[in-house]
């Protein structure tokens, strides 16, 4: 039995999450993965207006902002026969994409970055060499001597004033830290760049959702937003999306090839097997037929075939969770019903001598989400790898040509490394299409086509789901009408797959 | 350095970042005005930006929540969000943007909260299960024991956000663990941000009172700055005249809709919602709700989630 670790909590997510892991020689031989909270939106929802869902449940996630609004207007469209008009279709589109391109760099850059960049070696750098760097590997628009020597001499006064503030008793020096100080200081002054960047691309979801997060123009039949389809709008969305793209081709990029090739043996550490993606961004009315990113599902890291999906083959299990106790069920007779007594912490298994004996074996407040009983990764990874291995040739493009860069083995794919880059290149496919989609929209209006909401009525009964994938991953709502209100709503999100427990 | 010196340093710095100084008077003068102060301010609004002696520190909690209101605050550009973290506060313990996970973290916590008792600002976001305290935990503590540990330590505690001002999502009924707002939930008095979330301008500009006057500005009776919530989103509304008019959107999409017509009888909750969206607006200006055609939800009022649904239905 090897050394158990508790680390709670995790930082840089959202949410309360504990992770215990058991060590022995250095490496992870067993790890426990615990959501530690419960508000219990799903109950929140029952007997409410269906039209209201899409209210409550994007307020699941502020980082993933606007995704479960998404997905919860597409169910109950769904439940309602709803088709909503192609203006509707590409502002939602546009939306979502905004949301990919401004989560992805919020993820590497400020949730994902601080385990591989060490700001505080980032002082030691020349800054001289650093802009000689930065121009070999990026197209950044800013840098030179004078730039990185200012950028260090702002983080020189934040670490001489001794109050670190967010960066304070961290891992800075550690030998798992792997950049040179020259690549530290030009990862520290995008990190710096990027929270800029960032605040401006959320822009775009302000001009046609009214603010970020929780935009507020979405509707079950559409969008609001009508009168922002006018040329000043997207003129000015154009322009938003443009500085967001060339900084994800010129740096965002740049700096992860960078980063990576310090890095590879990350190309080993991390994989998973299962993979599984719903696909999203329809070109018509057709789902998912139209899907720019496609469904499907590998298994066992075979590439040869992509599996279809079934989502009547989707359950959720609660053995190791916070529960009542039941079978597994599928999201339409899904319950959630939270334990309200005797809630302790038990990793580990109460029938079998599998991993450890504990009375109740529950351990986390995520339910165990399954596809066939198998366990399924979601996320960047598994949408490229569905994609590559359906033959997506844009997709088969740019991971055969960023493998041959970083001069690494296909299956150094199935890892940490190939996740993490797997994020980065499809913010250049999706973001890549959005001007595409601005000028359909600008054509669709010149010829006299405003049309943004489809009229509709509430049956008095219904069902209905919605499939997207979301930055995180999969992301599917169900929904049950009864009496033109929510009989029953479950949702199974992207980080159920990835972080729930063991079943 | 004189004040006048750290100044000029301050402005070239700016101006060589791309911020000529006439945009960042305009932002200290565009915060001015969301604080309710009078224009005399603004230099002094400006000297708060240009040379802290010692950053404030902050402790920012995060309870049951989505962290919206985080993520609203990292899109702040008055002043831009880099500032705020690297130039302004010492943001000291916050789950969302801390390099330090797990024990680590934890020593911040501990170590901000002994250090600074008394100085630091406590910021919270996010609800607390009041009656089934293991359905919030951090590191083994639960939420109500965490607040109960820091809060009152704390110089002020800031809730931002409906859920910890309020109760918010998790507390809508059936509200399955009795989640209560911190003021609620721990007997005290707290100034209160809410919204969902909570537009960032208001956050800074209560810090920017506080470190301006030394003390927290003006509050109504829900513990709600008077700056940013003294009037309702209705008063203050651009499409009021169709109000008065009886020129009502019935259909989202329709020729009403596209004539910006008042939303009143699609839902707008407006005309009982006390907030500033209308005039301070979202990302820069460059939107809010009603603009996007969309009815005021009633976002910043106690209980919206219950009293102000359905939503798309008329008061
Ligand atoms: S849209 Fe809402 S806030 Fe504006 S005038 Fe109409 S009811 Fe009042």
């Amino acid at each position: 039995m090897g050394k158990r670790i508790i680390v709670d909590p995790i930082t840089r997510i959202e949410g309360h999450l504990r992770i215990e892991v058991e060590v022995s020689k250095g490496k992870v031989k067993n790890a426990w993965s615990s959501g530690q909270m419960f508000r219990g939106i799903e109950t929140i929802l029952k007997g409410r207006d269906p039209r209201d869902a899409h209210h409550f449940v994007q307020r699941s996630c502020g980082v993933c902002t606007y995704v479960h609004a998404l997905a919860s207007v597409r169910a109950v469209e769904a439940a309602a026969g709803v088709t909503i008009p192609p203006n509707a279709r590409l502002i939602r589109n546009l939306l979502h994409a905004a949301q990919f391109q401004h989560d992805h760099i919020v993820h590497f850059y400020h949730l994902h970055a601080l385990d591989w960049v060490d700001i505080v070696s980032a002082l030691k750098a020349d800054p001289k060499k650093t802009a000689t760097l930065s121009e070999n590997v990026s197209n950044a628009p800013w840098g030179g001597s004078a730039y990185y020597k200012e950028v260090q001499q702002r983080l020189q006064t934040f670490v001489d004033s001794g109050q670190l503030g967010p960066f304070n008793n961290a891992y800075w020096g550690h030998p798992a830290y792997k950049l040179p100080p020259e690549a530290n200081l030009m990862a520290s002054a995008h990190y710096i760049e990027a929270l800029r960047l960032q605040a401006k691309s959320a822009k775009m979801h302000a001009i046609f959702g009214g603010k970020n997060p929780h935009l507020q123009s979405l509707v079950v039949g559409g969008i609001t937003s009508v009168r922002d389809l006018n040329p000043d709008r997207i003129f000015q969305f154009l322009h938003i999306w443009k500085e967001t793209q060339k900084f994800i081709e010129d740096v965002y990029i740049p700096d992860l090839l960078a980063v990576a090739s310090f890095y590879k043996e990350w190309g080993a550490i991390g994989g998973t097997g299962n993979f599984l993606a719903y696909g999203d961004w329809p070109s018509g009315e057709k789902e998912p037929d139209t899907f720019m990113i496609p469904r499907g599902r590998v298994m066992n890291r075979d590439l040869t075939k992509v599996l279809d999906v079934d989502q009547e083959k989707i359950t959720e299990d609660v053995q190791h969770g916070w529960y009542a106790e039941g079978d597994p069920k599928h999201p339409f007779s899904g319950v959630t019903d939270p334990m309200t007594e005797g809630i302790k912490y038990e990793p580990g298994d109460k029938s079998r001598f599998l991993f450890w004996k504990t009375e109740t074996g529950k351990y986390s407040w995520i339910k165990a989400p399954r596809y066939e009983s198998e366990a399924y990764e979601v996320g960047p990874l598994a949408r490229v790898l569905v994609a590559y291995a359906k033959g997506n040739k844009a997709v088969q493009d740019v991971v055969n040509s960023t493998l041959k860069k970083l001069d690494i083995p296909a299956d150094a794919l199935f890892s940490t490394l190939g996740r993490t880059a797997a994020r980065g290149l499809e913010s250049v496919l999706i973001g890549g299409v959005m001007d595409d989609w601005v000028m359909e929209l600008v054509e669709n209006i010149r010829n006299g086509d405003t049309a943004t909401y489809q009229p509709w009525e509430m049956p008095d009964e219904g069902m209905g789901y919605g499939l997207n994938d979301v930055p995180r991953g999969a992301l599917g709502h169900w929904i049950e009408i009864k009496d033109k209100k929510i009989k029953n709503y479950q949702y199974v999100v992207p980080s159920t797959w990835n972080l729930g427990p063991r079943r | 350095m004189e004040p006048m010196e750290k100044n000029r340093d301050f402005y070239e710095k700016l101006e060589k970042k791309g911020v000529s100084r006439r945009d960042f008077m305009k932002y200290c003068s565009f915060l001015t005005a969301t604080m309710g102060l009078s224009a005399s301010y603004v230099p002094k609004v400006a000297e708060v930006f240009a040379a802290p002696k010692q950053r404030p520190p902050v402790v920012w909690l995060h309870f049951g929540e989505c962290t919206g209101c985080t993520e609203g605050v990292l899109r702040s550009m008055y002043p831009w969000i880099d500032e705020l973290v690297l130039d302004i506060l010492d943001i000291t313990y916050h789950e969302t943007i801390m390099a330090a996970a797990g024990h680590q973290a934890e020593e911040n916590l501990h170590n901000a909260v002994k250090n600074h008792a008394g100085k630091f600002i406590c910021v919270v976001e996010g609800s607390i299960p009041t009656k089934y305290e293991q359905y919030g935990m951090i590191g083994g503590r639960s939420f109500l024991e965490i607040a109960r540990d820091v809060c009152p330590r704390a110089a002020a505690t800031i809730c931002i956000g409906t859920c910890s001002a309020f109760g918010g999502i998790p507390a809508a009924s059936p509200n399955p663990g009795g989640y209560k707002g911190i003021g609620d939930a721990l007997g005290i008095k707290t100034l209160n941000l809410p919204g969902c979330p909570t537009n960032p301008v208001n956050l800074v500009g209560t810090v920017v009172n506080y470190l301006l006057m030394g003390k927290l500005p003006a509050l109504d009776n829900l513990g709600r700055p008077l700056f940013a919530y003294g009037k309702t989103i209705h008063d203050q509304c651009p499409r009021r005249s169709h109000f008065e008019n009886e020129e009502f959107v019935e259909e989202f999409g329709s020729e009403e809709a596209k004539l910006g017509y008042c939303l009143y009888k699609v839902g707008c909750k407006g005309p009982e919602t006390y907030n500033n969206c209308a005039v301070a607006k979202f990302h820069g200006g460059t939107s809010w709700p009603i603009q996007a055609g969309h009815p005021c939800m009633g976002c910043s009022e106690p209980n919206f989630w219950d009293t102000m649904t359905p939503f798309y239905e008329e008061m």
